[in-house]
Order: C-alpha cells, then structure tokens, then sequence
C-alpha cells in the first residue's frame, strides 16, 4: 500500500509536500535531497523527472531540469539511484514528470520499476483524464501506485468532483491559473480553497504553485491538509553550498 | 496497409496521432474551443465575413499558375499554387485570419501566438492590427537574431515580439513559452498556433482555415483543364499547415498521390536534418502524440533545416497518419537541393520562391513523373524573407546558372 493514506490519517494539516528535481543540483543529489527533506521536516517529496519541455513549469523548474539533463539524468539512471531509496528514506515519495520520456521507456515498464523501488504515487500534468481512465489508470493502479490529478480555479465544480474521483492519494490543486514559480495572492486563492473544502471530496487537498515562504504556506495549510513547495526550494539548492545545510536553513524558515 | 486516410474523431485522433496532451491550467480554454469551433466557424455571418477578407484583404483566390519552362525541365505539367502572392507572402494569413474572427467571437482582446521564421508572427501581427488586438508574439532569440525584418515588421505592426531564451531559443521554445503565456493569462486571450500542431482541436481547425487552398485549386483546375483532380499535390512540411490545405479536399480520391516534402537538412543521417517522419517515433510535443524526433530517453531533439520554417522535431498528427496509413509519399530535400531549386525557379519562371517551398520543388524530378501528369504544387510563400541566405548562397560561388535550363 502506498505510504500517503496512512500519512493523511496521521497528519490531516499542515502536511508539507516539497518537490525537487532529480540529478539536480548534481547528477548524485538525488538521495542525498531526499535524506535532507526527511530530516528537516518534510511529510512528503514530489521528485522531478527532467524533461526538454517542461510546459507547466516557470523559470526557475526550467533551469533545474536543464541543467539536470545536462548532468546526464535520466529514467534509468534515476531507477538505479532509487534502488537504496528503501529504508534510507521512509517518507511518501511521488515522481512527477511529463509523459513522453515515461512512453519511450515503457510505461508499464516503468510503474513496475517505480512500485519496485518504492515510490508511492504519480503526478503526470499532461496526462489527460480519458487517456487515463481507459489506458494508464488500470496500469498504474494494478502497480499500487496513487495518482494526483491537478484542479485550477477554473476548473469548474463537476470537473473538480469526476478528478478526485480518479485520483488516489491527493488531489493537488493549483493556486492560481500560472505556471510553476509565480507569485501567488493568497487571497483570491483562500476562497477557491473554501470553495473546495465545501465541495468533501474524498481526497486530501494540496496546494501548489506560487508557494515560496511561511506566511503562502499558513495561508495554503488554512484550507487544505497541505502545501507544495517547488521553486523556492529549487532557488535554495541554487545557491550552492550544502544540500543538508541548504535543506535544514530552507525548511526551518517554511516551519518555524 | 489500407492507405485509406482517416478525418479526425471527436477526441482529435488521427489513427492513433493526435489528442490533447495538455495540463489542467489550459484544459477549460482549449475544451471551449473544441466545443465551440466548429459551430461558430460554420455560422452565416462567421463565413461571410472570412470570405469578405479572403477576397479583399488577403487576395484571395490566389492564381494557380501552369509553369511551363518549369514543367519542359521537369517533364511533366506542374501547376503552382500561388500561395506566396496571399497578403504578407505565404498561406499563414488564411489561418490567422480565421482565428482571430474566431477569437472576436469567444470574446478574448488579446492574441497571443509563436513564429519561428517570422512569416506566422507577421501574418499574426497583421490581421490583429487591421481588428484592433493587442498581439504579443513569441521568438526564440536565435530566430530574432537571424530574421530582423520579419521583427521589424512585427513591431511595426504595433505587436510585441518577447524573446523565448529557453531550451533551444528557437521555434519549440517559442511555442513552449506561448503555451506558458496561455496558462498564466487564461482569461482574456486566445493563442493562434500557426500549423497544424497542438492539441485537439488546433491540428483539425488550422487545416480547415487552410483549406481553402485546395478548394480553390479544384475549381481552378477544373476550368483550365476539365477535371479538378490532378495527378499529384505536392506540399512541403514542417508541422505542415500549408500541406494540410493542399492536401486537405484531395484526401479521399485516390487517384490522387499525396507527396510531403520535408526538410533533410545536411542529410537524413547527418545529425542534422529536420526529416520527422524518417528520424522520428511516436511522441508527445505541444499537446498532441505525433512523431517526434528524440533521444532514446525521450527528450526532444533539436532538429536542423536551413529553413527556419521546416525547423520543427515534429509534424502535425495528421501528416503522422498519412504517413503511417500510407496514404501520403513523404519524400525529404537537403539544404544543398533546396537552395539550387530556388535559384532554378526564379530562373525558370521569375518567382523566388521560400526556402520551405523551395524544399517541395527540388524533389520534382525524382519523382518519376510522366508528361501527362497533372502536378499541383503548394507554392507556399514568396522568398524575399529568404534573400539574406540566397545572398550567401549567391557570394559563396554556388552555381546558380544551372546549363539545362533551357
């Protein structure tokens, strides 16, 4: 079974999902980033697999999948660092990714490596629902790997309830109609959020894009069980220096 | 294989190619489009004043030419469709002009829209100025830095022409990043995608605003010759928008071969080449599973072609399908054979044609043809864009006084 429900009936708020990119600062951060967020606090991690055109995703998710393709990343060589995922780190790990690299390998193939190694779930933005209920969806549940479907607050209200309905583990609902990075107000955003909330979906609620500091992720954590921080943390490993010291200095300022 | 050519379903497949491979953020505006397109497209009023600005603003109908030096070297009747004569130079401004009268009707003030070359981003810019839009336009900065007129003119038309600087910093990129301007500005604007790519319901709705092309070309060769089916429509494609209008009322009359010239670049195996349907596998780019050129692990792949026209890793899904089906002959011209084509069509006939149409000429006389076959060809933009690399050409000793024009 996935390790995200038994966190949800742990953990019903504040829960902290924090994405980074795999091979990115460095081709062999992969582990290193996600032992750094199991030890400073993270409850989830959303890894990254790089791709040429990653369409939803800002500036800054740009440059991290940049410059991890060029540090030679790629799905089989993240499946071969995944291989001491388990028990190194005990946390719920989901990748995301987009779908073209995930065909070339295989896609059956690569939910069987990816239950394998551990993993708990998928996040794959252009993955549309049809193609999902009737050729990926059966292939991914078989492999007992949760899938997120992304909400807007565009998406209108049915929509909303047929995509938690399909999906496992959370939904994830994107702040604002922006890509990755931006800068979100919180405040139009808290009412989508009631707005969800009201509607008792069957899912935990996490809420991503535009989420960078302590203040976004109160504001995001008043509404649903959680948040997602992607650039922010991207921007700290940026930096340079420590993945452990960056990691602990980044998280302790979201939580503390 | 059946070589029978399948129109699109309701979900936008062609064959297996084509869907809407698209995140959430732009799931409402493209799901409108796909549910409003074809109606409003189809309404009195909608076409009247499309036709009014075919006739009187674009040009419309544009000539289809018998090129008669052209067709004594080559051996067969080649008639050109005078694509390069429409407003602007090339057939880009049939599709921008729909979709901005769509757009008008879906209530959106602003257009946003990719260009590689510069022709769609000029023919953007134009039929915006002439309805009073904001356009912005999306380039990547190796584009801008290679096509100074076409982004002067863009300016001139009072649109902002932003640099894409991402990935590559050409036309993938351009599309990328107006996909991403799409998600952050969901509420007042509409993107004209200028090929016949994206997702559902771009790829069917671009090849039908061009289709007006092969429309007229039926009529047109009806008149001049008693039968309007020629023996072979040849087009060049890069995502193929003026290869679907070609194509596009011929597809079910098999007695007519369907020929999609890409570009090969320094060759197909060179590393080089820009030939999708020869060096590509079944992939998703821009919100459509296609053919795609990639790496072994799925990133995309920069493609080369001297024509920044033709220099796209894909191909629209329904030219995927053609290939697949067999139902269309995909041939490829190197830079090298595109170049001496051009110069031999302005010399033959006084039309210095594009690069990109440049492509579809020079495979002409391997096609085997016959003196009795009717060849229509997608004369699809004129080449004054393409001068500064005619110069080169030119000033690099290519000859250019090719012995066996007559």
């Amino acid at each position: 079974m996935s390790r995200l429900q038994p966190l949800f009936d742990r953990k019903r708020r504040g829960v902290l999902n924090v994405y980074c990119t795999a091979g990115f600062p460095r081709r062999d951060d992969t582990l290193p980033v996600l032992r750094a967020l199991e030890g400073h606090g993270a409850d989830i991690i959303e890894l990254g697999m790089p791709y040429s055109d990653p369409l939803a995703d800002g500036p800054v998710i740009q440059r991290s999948n940049a410059t991890a393709l060029a540090n030679g990343m790629s799905i089989p060589l993240l499946f071969s660092q995944l291989e001491a995922l388990r028990p190194s780190v005990g946390l719920p790990v989901i990748l995301m990714g987009y779908l073209n690299p995930i065909l070339q390998y295989g896609f059956e193939r690569f939910c069987a490596d990816a239950a394998r190694v551990g993993i708990d779930g998928l996040i794959l933005p252009d993955l549309p629902e049809y193609e999902y209920e009737h050729v990926y969806g059966p292939i991914i549940r078989a492999h007992g790997l949760d899938f997120s479907f992304l909400v807007t607050p565009e998406t209108s209200e049915e929509r909303v309830r047929r995509l938690d309905a399909l999906s496992n583990g959370f939904l994830y609902a994107v702040s604002s109609s922006s890509t990755t990075g931006g800068d979100s107000d919180m405040g139009p955003v808290e009412g989508y959020l009631g707005r969800l909330r009201k509607f008792a979906l069957r899912n935990p609620v996490l809420v991503g894009f535009g989420i960078r500091d302590r203040g976004g992720f109160l504001a995001a954590c008043k509404h649903a069980e959680g948040a997602i921080i992607g650039s922010a943390y991207i921007r700290a490993l940026e930096a340079g220096g420590d993945v452990d010291v960056a990691t602990e200095r980044f998280l302790q300022a979201i939580l503390t | 294989m059946t070589k029978v050519y399948h129109r699109p379903d309701e979900r936008g497949y062609f064959g297996r190619f084509g869907g809407a491979f698209i995140p959430e953020m732009l799931h409402r505006n493209v799901a409108e489009l796909r549910e409003r397109y074809l109606d409003i497209t189809s309404d009195p009023g909608f076409r009247r004043e499309f036709d009014a600005l075919l006739r009187e603003y674009v040009g419309r109908p544009t000539p289809l030419y018998l090129a008669e030096r052209l067709s004594e070297v080559v051996g067969a009747r080649i008639w050109l469709k005078r694509e390069d004569l429409c407003h602007t130079g090339a057939h880009k401004i049939n599709n921008t002009v729909g979709q901005v009268l769509l757009a008008q009707r879906l209530g959106r003030r602003r257009i946003i829209a990719e260009t590689g070359a510069g022709q769609h981003g000029v023919a953007t810019a134009t039929v915006c100025a002439l309805k009073g839009l904001e356009c912005v336009v999306y380039m990547g900065e190796k584009d801008i830095a290679r096509q100074a007129p076409n982004v002067a003119r863009m300016r001139m038309l009072g649109a902002q022409v932003v640099p894409a600087t991402s990935g590559s910093r050409t036309l993938k990129d351009a599309t990328n990043e107006a996909i991403r301007d799409w998600i952050n500005h969901p509420e007042d604007t509409h993107y004209i995608i200028g090929s016949v790519v994206g997702p559902h319901p771009y790829p069917d709705m671009v090849a039908r605003f061009q289709s007006v092309i092969s429309l007229e070309v039926r009529a047109q060769l009806l008149t001049a010759t008693g039968s309007e089916l020629p023996t072979h429509v040849v087009a060049c494609v890069g995502g193929g928008s003026n290869a679907a209008g070609a194509f596009y009322h011929f597809l079910e009359e098999p007695s007519v071969r369907i020929v999609a010239v890409e570009a090969a670049g320094m060759g197909v195996e060179s590393g080089q080449s820009a030939a999708t349907t020869r060096l590509g596998k079944p992939g998703i780019l821009h919100g459509s599973m296609s053919l795609l050129m990639q790496t072994e692990d799925g990133q995309v792949v920069e493609p080369h072609s001297i024509s920044a026209g033709l220099d796209y890793p894909g191909i629209g899904p329904m030219h995927a399908h053609l290939f697949e089906s067999g139902r269309g002959d995909f041939l490829s011209a190197t830079d090298e054979e595109a170049l001496a084509a051009a110069f031999e069509l302005s010399r033959l006939e006084g039309i210095i044609p594009a690069l990109e149409t440049a492509h579809a000429l020079a495979v002409l006389p391997r096609m085997g043809l016959k003196p009795s076959d009717q060849v229509v060809l997608c004369l699809s933009g004129r080449g004054d864009k393409d001068l500064a690399t005619y110069m080169q050409a030119m000033e690099s000793g290519m000859d250019t006084q090719k012995t066996d024009i007559p």
